[in-house]
């Protein structure tokens, strides 16, 4: 009953194209959005804020990201960690050398940067696939991290080899810095994660993200049928680490504020989560980002709730007892359903075409 | 001799000995990918729960000992006071095959026909419980391993090579450590005795088969699940001892599953399918990353190269030959 798409009749090509061909899920979009900027912004405190919905934001960027890559493409990255970290530190140089620049613009510009940069590690895609790819982008990991942390140009001569944000302005109001009040640094990202969101949806839906898909399926063939493996390949790395690299400027800039390369974007850190983003929340599905961020920005958050303050653990009992639990809900959703939570919103609605009158 | 050549020999000796730790864990994982086609990114974690355990056997921790405490405020540490090393890796030993039968009943049967990239997937889930498990098993505190493998600097090789130098110069004798030198013998022991089981034993002959091609064996009776069980049990047996020498060198620790990182280009430059592949790639890349850092660290002025170095050396190589030094060659057909 609640998704019944009987009689919604599409007389246009526009409309049999739209993003959201239903009429419900139209509705339901709305609705977000309306209490995402209308609603949330009025409420937001700065638990709220810090804990969980800039996180979620955030991370959704970067899943994004790495879905493009991995979900779309079929290339299996783990230098997540590193691209973002790449971000973060454009981010750190803009900002010194152009005091005067708006924030949006830097942080776009990170990006930009960010996308040559993984260009030039995607060029080891061209030869090797698989496996042997995923370990080769653990070297653009690697050497990423230890640059930032050895070459003292990056981080300013620093003593600490700490970077850290100064305030700048949007509209008057501080975005970034101790200072930013928490609806700002939220609508900032939240503008953010739906433009560039609904851009890649539609990179996704057009020539572009057809060719990366027909690169993922199998890329001789696609070669065969006059898709270039060079281009696509290579465009699907810049377009990914564009998106991670935005994750990661936000991450330092509006999220952290002060940041130590090592310690924040680890591979355990960074790379390893937001690979299991796509693969909880779906692989090759928008939705699926969103909601592998969601799970696994809550799902910390949550466990310590329920074994420190209810149960009484120690927190570091706690913290083993969390891996183990990451783990287990890992190995158990590859289990029961690989590809993801978007596959079970998929199933849901099918269900819900003819809840609570099944026939 | 000079000093400078001097040096050099002690740098290549210690490079190909280190090697020889990497190869320790790269060798299991040529294993299992040989045998089950799965990467199994938890070689690392396998490591460490192996010392973790037996470091818990030889000291008669009682298992979830903190755990108990903290939920129930008792007092519980210790069975017995201790148990010779022997004893201890025996039961070690026979908690990784359970390990491994449980994995192969819990997870892997349950992945069939998966693509790769999930069971890769599943892997990482894995080293995530296993490393949760141990830490909640025995404590998550750094621990010292000593099963009786001398270690440190050997002072007869000092007090030897302190006289070849040239007159006059100031040398003070080759730094190797005793413990490399075990590590080696010990690998050249476990390979040979892997060659001869693979060779000339029936199972062996079976895990062979399986590893060339998994529907021929089992259309030739070959029981695929156990040939599993089996090969996790010896990547398991490996990885103890990886875990033994990496333990015992710099204790057993949460950065002991690391070493899991180290292994993956030493697989890359040898090929994810050759164990003579994973041997000698392991020599080749604690050479290059000990000469690396001493030579080219050297004459930049900065350190800690050793990290990316490895994974550089092997990319290069991969742009050359993209299926590794011993790997199949990967033949596609669209």
């Amino acid at each position: 009953m609640i998704y019944k798409e009987t009689g919604q009749f599409k007389s246009t090509y526009e409309s049999d194209h739209s993003i959201f061909p239903l009429i419900q899920d139209k509705i339901a979009f709305n609705i977000l959005m309306l209490v995402a900027f209308l609603v949330v912004p009025f409420f937001i405190d700065s638990y709220w804020e810090k804990a969980i919905l800039i996180p979620f934001l955030i991370y959704s960027m970067a899943a994004i990201g790495l879905n493009i890559l991995t979900g779309y493409c079929g290339q299996v990255s783990l230098g997540t960690g590193g691209f973002m970290a790449v971000g973060a530190f454009a981010t750190y140089k803009i900002m010194t050398f152009f005091p005067e620049l708006n924030i949006m613009i830097i942080v776009l510009l990170s990006g930009v940067i960010t996308a040559f940069v993984g260009i030039l590690f995607g060029l080891p895609s061209l030869r090797i696939k698989g496996f042997y790819l995923a370990v080769a982008t653990l070297a653009s990991q690697f050497f990423i991290i230890w640059l930032f942390n050895k070459v003292p140009w990056f981080y300013n001569y620093s003593d600490t080899g700490q970077i850290t944000v100064s305030e700048r302005t949007m509209f008057g109001v501080a975005v970034t810095g101790a200072n930013a009040p928490p609806y700002a640094t939220y609508l900032f990202c939240l503008i953010l994660v739906i433009i560039l969101g609904f851009a890649a949806k539609n990179m996704i839906r057009s020539k572009i993200g057809r060719s990366w898909m027909a690169i993922r399926d199998m890329d001789i063939a696609a070669e065969i049928i006059g898709v270039p493996p060079l281009k696509t390949k290579l465009s699907a790395f810049a377009i990914s680490s564009f998106y991670i690299g935005i994750a990661g400027s936000l991450y330092f800039a509006v999220y952290l504020g002060a940041l130590e390369v090592t310690e924040s974007f680890d591979i355990m850190a960074i790379s390893f989560p937001v690979l299991f983003m796509i693969i909880i929340g779906g692989l090759g599905s928008m939705l699926g980002s969103f909601l592998g961020a969601a799970f696994i920005v809550l799902l910390p958050i949550f466990l310590k709730n329920v074994m420190v303050d209810l149960i009484g653990l120690s927190a570091v009992t706690a913290k083993h007892f969390e891996i183990t639990i990451w783990g287990l809900l890992m190995v158990v959703f590859l289990i029961l359903e690989p590809h993801g939570l978007a596959r079970l919103w998929s199933i849901a609605k099918e269900k819900l075409r003819k809840w609570p009158f099944p026939y | 001799m000079s000093v400078e050549l001097l040096n050099f020999i002690e740098t290549v000796i210690n490079g190909l000995m280190s090697g020889i730790m990497y190869s320790l864990v790269a060798l299991g994982f040529v294993l299992i990918f040989k045998a089950s086609g799965v990467f199994n990114f938890a070689q690392g974690v396998f490591a460490l729960f192996a010392a973790l355990t037996l470091v818990g056997f030889q000291t008669g921790q009682v298992p979830f000992s903190h755990l108990i405490n903290e939920l129930f405020g008792t007092n519980f540490h210790n069975w017995y006071p201790s148990l010779h090393s022997f004893f201890a890796i025996i039961l070690t030993i026979i908690t990784m095959i359970i390990l491994a039968w449980l994995i192969e009943k819990l997870v892997l049967k349950h992945l069939v026909n998966q693509e790769p990239i999930i069971l890769f997937m599943a892997t990482i889930g894995l080293a995530f419980v296993l490393e949760g498990v141990g830490d909640l098993m025995w404590g998550s505190d750094v621990k010292v391993l000593d099963v009786g493998i001398p270690s440190g600097g050997s002072e007869w090789l000092e007090k030897t090579t302190i006289g070849w130098a040239s007159e006059g110069s100031e040398y003070y004798g080759m730094y190797i450590d005793v413990l490399n030198v075990w590590a080696t013998i010990i690998a050249v022991i476990l390979v040979t005795a892997l060659a001869l089981f693979s060779q000339y034993t029936k199972t062996g002959r079976a895990l062979r088969a399986v590893a060339d091609d998994h529907q021929a064996a089992l259309s030739v009776g070959i029981s695929l699940r156990s040939i599993w069980v089996l090969v996790w049990a010896i990547s398991g047996f490996i990885a103890m001892v990886a875990g033994i020498m990496w333990g015992t060198e710099s204790g057993v620790q949460f950065s002991l599953s690391l070493i899991a990182l180290k292994a993956l280009p030493v697989l890359i430059l040898g090929g994810f399918t050759s164990i003579p592949g994973a041997i000698i790639g392991g020599l080749l890349i604690g050479l290059g990353e000990k000469l690396a850092e001493i030579y080219i660290g050297g004459l930049l002025d900065i350190g800690a190269i050793e990290n990316w170095f490895a994974y550089f050396m092997a990319l290069v190589f991969l742009l050359f030959r993209p299926q590794g030094l011993f790997g199949d060659k990967i033949i596609e057909r669209v």
